[in-house]
């Protein structure tokens, strides 16, 4: 069975702290919804209300339509694997997967078939009598896994559960999360501060800032019409330039920055005289040849070039400290250019995207 | 007293000294004629605890350890064992010069069989007081463990920092007092015309006074408030290092209070718990002011009986009595510990 998870209004506060701020959300069922935000931005905070263990102070968490409120983490049918996994070390594999049956109280050979089949599913089969400390990260991981999985919760809460493995193992592992999903076919929550792990995993992405939430949408959503300059920034690599808005329709919008006049798509209803910032990103932007384009061109001064096999990643010099990254692919004639020359670059008007001012992400 | 004293200590003593000494010269000696003095020198020099302590201060915390276990830990009851051996009776004929009397298991033989003069085979006084004390201990023991665990589970998982620190000066600073006088302020807390009947009386629960004291209430509420520092800290200790999301994880399965104490916190404790209560049963065994202050007319502490061998003179029945007595308690312990699965160095983490 799976459920999906309403946030109706939910401010959560610490004393005068406010971690989250009206957080408002409809998580669908059998979803893959991910919170996706910088540390302490307050996603762990909202996962806990979900789980139980905090009360939101003001507002509504459903579950399946049901209030939540006064219900407690072990009445509520989710069930949380945490950043650390929690795993029980006093106890075998398989006893840390059955735990949640043991607390249902179902007989001993009941429950260890049960594991048995969890132990199939995460392809750990006949470990169960290991100790936890016996296992690799990657295996204590699925075990975590296997024991949220075991009590058959209608949502599984995880907490940047990937956050402790190196490189490989986490891509390993979230095509493997990936699948479980679709097997079991619950609603699954997760948190991480990983903008690559949110985009290839899930469904949808809540993108957080400061406990507000800034955008909800799918991966291309986010990365291709970004609301607002915290995200816009925070996912993927972006430009920023910086200026007044001069002109303005319900299609583009045009400001005055120091490159001269640059215009890009207006998605958020700006209109003259608005700050705003123009973003557009590394792959959009490229080296003018030939004929220069009639708009959109900036002229600056090259600071360094990184040759990356198939792309190379050229830095110029921006008009804050921050420089333009410009990223082309290697057509096989390698670049003329020279760190300290001087070029030109332009974009195509569609790929900027003109953004009302607002804090960006720090890098 | 003090001839017994002097007779007692000095001979064996001596020998004893000079057995520690011969050990230790040969040892000195020894190890360079085999190595060679440089080689010895070049190896000791290379000794971690040597090398990050200097020479000079790891000599002394050498020699200050050994003369403590040694002067304070294995003498005594070497001459306590020792001494449980020779028969007592004959004492006084030469001059309480203990080393002159013969061997015998009498004094063993007295704490079961007795006299013989006596109507019963068995020496059941005392026997009876033995089960006691070692009954009453554990119960003292569970009850101690029963009122602490809430108070470290508290301290170590749920209060703030500044909650802990005002509990653990609560907590500790009752102990600043002398053993003897908190004995006698629990005397006077349950004593007919004390707080506790006042109260009761006030309060129209009762009409007289009730006797705590003839009926033991009052010492085995002393004696369980006397140790429990000692089964509060080991809980606490083991506790704190107990990571809370464990305790979160298993409430997020469903899990009751009871069976996460008892399946996820305790288990965790484990050596906290058995140390703290085997510190807590040794102790209150082997307590001598509660029971005596606060004891009741009839009621005989195993320690107290153990004394009254020593005032009466009868250093060596004194000593069987306590070197059974401690025997008992270990082996008890150590079964205990035994069938709960804890090993011994379990206790000192
Ligand atoms: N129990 C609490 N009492 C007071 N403040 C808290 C408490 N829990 C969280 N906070 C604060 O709320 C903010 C959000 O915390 P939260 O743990 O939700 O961050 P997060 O987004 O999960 O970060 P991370 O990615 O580092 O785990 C932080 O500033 C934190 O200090
Ligand atoms: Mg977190």
């Amino acid at each position: 069975m799976s459920s999906g998870v309403d946030l109706e209004h939910v401010t959560i506060r610490f004393g005068d702290f406010t971690a989250v701020d009206d957080a408002n959300l409809s998580i669908k069922k059998g979803e893959f919804f991910s919170f996706l935000g910088p540390s302490g931005c307050g996603k762990t905070t909202i996962l806990r209300a979900v789980s139980g263990f905090n009360e939101p102070t003001e507002g509504t968490v459903r579950i399946n339509g049901n209030d939540m409120q006064g219900i407690g983490p072990n009445k509520r049918p989710t069930a949380l694997i945490f950043q650390n996994l929690a795993l029980f070390p006093l106890m075998s594999v398989a006893d840390n997967i059955a735990f949640g049956l043991e607390v249902e109280g179902i007989k001993y050979v009941e429950r260890r078939r049960r594991a048995e089949e969890l132990l199939d599913l995460i392809a750990l089969s006949g470990q169960g009598d290991k100790m936890v400390s016996e296992l690799s990260g990657g295996q204590k991981q699925r075990v975590a896994i296997a024991r949220a999985l075991a009590v058959e919760p209608e949502v599984l809460l995880l907490d940047e559960p990937l956050s402790a493995l190196d490189l490989k193992l986490r891509q390993h592992m979230r095509s493997e999360l990936r699948n479980i999903q679709q097997r079991v076919g619950i609603t699954f929550i997760y948190i991480t501060h990983d903008q690559g792990e949110a985009l290839t995993m899930s469904d949808r992405i809540a993108v957080m800032s400061a406990g507000l939430i800034e955008q909800v949408g799918d991966g291309s959503t986010i990365y291709n019409e970004p609301e607002t300059a915290f995200v816009a920034s925070f996912v993927g690599e972006n430009n920023p330039f910086f200026g007044k808005v001069i002109k303005a329709d319900e299609n583009y919008a045009q400001i005055q920055n120091k490159f001269g006049l640059l215009r890009g798509r207006n998605t958020q209803g700006l209109s003259e005289g608005d700050s705003a910032i123009l973003f557009v990103r590394p792959e959009a932007l490229s080296l003018v040849h030939g004929d220069e384009p009639s708009e959109n061109v900036i002229e600056s001064t090259i600071l360094s070039e990184e040759f990356e096999g198939h792309s190379i990643h050229i830095h110029l010099e921006g008009e804050t400290a921050k420089k333009i990254a410009l990223s082309i692919s290697n057509d096989g004639t390698g670049s003329k250019l020279q760190v300290g020359d001087t070029t030109k670059i332009c974009f195509d008007v569609d790929r900027a995207i003109v953004l009302p001012e607002g804090d960006l992400a720090d890098e | 007293m003090s001839d017994q004293l002097q007779n007692l200590d000095l001979p064996y003593f001596a020998i004893f000294l000079t057995f520690f000494l011969a050990v230790l010269s040969s040892l000195l000696v020894l190890a360079p004629t085999q190595r060679g003095i440089s080689a010895t020198w070049d190896y000791l020099k290379q000794v971690k605890f040597i090398e990050r302590n200097g020479i000079v201060v790891s000599t002394y915390i050498v020699i200050a350890v050994s003369l403590w276990v040694v002067v304070m830990i294995v003498a005594p009851q070497f001459f306590m064992v020792e001494l449980s051996f020779h028969d007592g009776t004959v004492a006084a004929d030469v001059n309480y010069d203990y080393s002159q009397t013969p061997y015998t298991f009498n004094n063993y033989s007295y704490v079961i069989f007795g006299s013989g003069s006596d109507d019963s085979y068995f020496n059941v006084l005392h026997l009876k007081v033995f089960l006691r004390t070692i009954i009453a201990s554990v119960c003292i023991t569970l009850l101690a463990f029963v009122l602490c665990y809430p108070i470290a589970y508290y301290m170590a998982q749920t209060a703030k920092g500044g909650t802990v620190r005002l509990l653990l000066i609560c907590l500790v600073l009752p102990f600043w007092v002398n053993e003897i006088l908190r004995a006698f302020a629990f005397r006077i807390l349950f004593g007919s015309s004390g707080v506790i009947n006042s109260v009761l009386i006030g309060s129209g629960i009762m009409d007289e006074p009730f006797d705590f004291i003839k009926a033991d209430i009052a010492m085995y509420a002393g004696l369980s408030y006397a140790y429990i520092l000692l089964m509060i800290f080991p809980i606490y200790n083991a506790i704190e290092s107990l990571d809370h999301n464990q305790i979160e994880a298993a409430r997020d399965l469903g899990s009751s209070w009871s069976r996460i104490h008892y399946r996820v916190v305790m288990p965790y404790a484990k050596p906290g718990i058995a140390s703290g209560c085997t510190m807590v049963f040794m102790l209150t065994a082997g307590a001598l002011a509660a029971p005596q202050i606060l004891g009741g007319p009839s009621s005989l502490w195993f320690t107290q009986i153990i004394t009254n061998w020593f005032n009466l003179g009868d250093w060596t029945r004194g000593s069987a009595y306590a070197f059974l007595f401690l025997l008992s308690c270990i082996v008890f312990v150590l079964t205990v510990m035994k069938y709960f699965k804890v090993n011994l160095g379990e206790l000192a983490k």
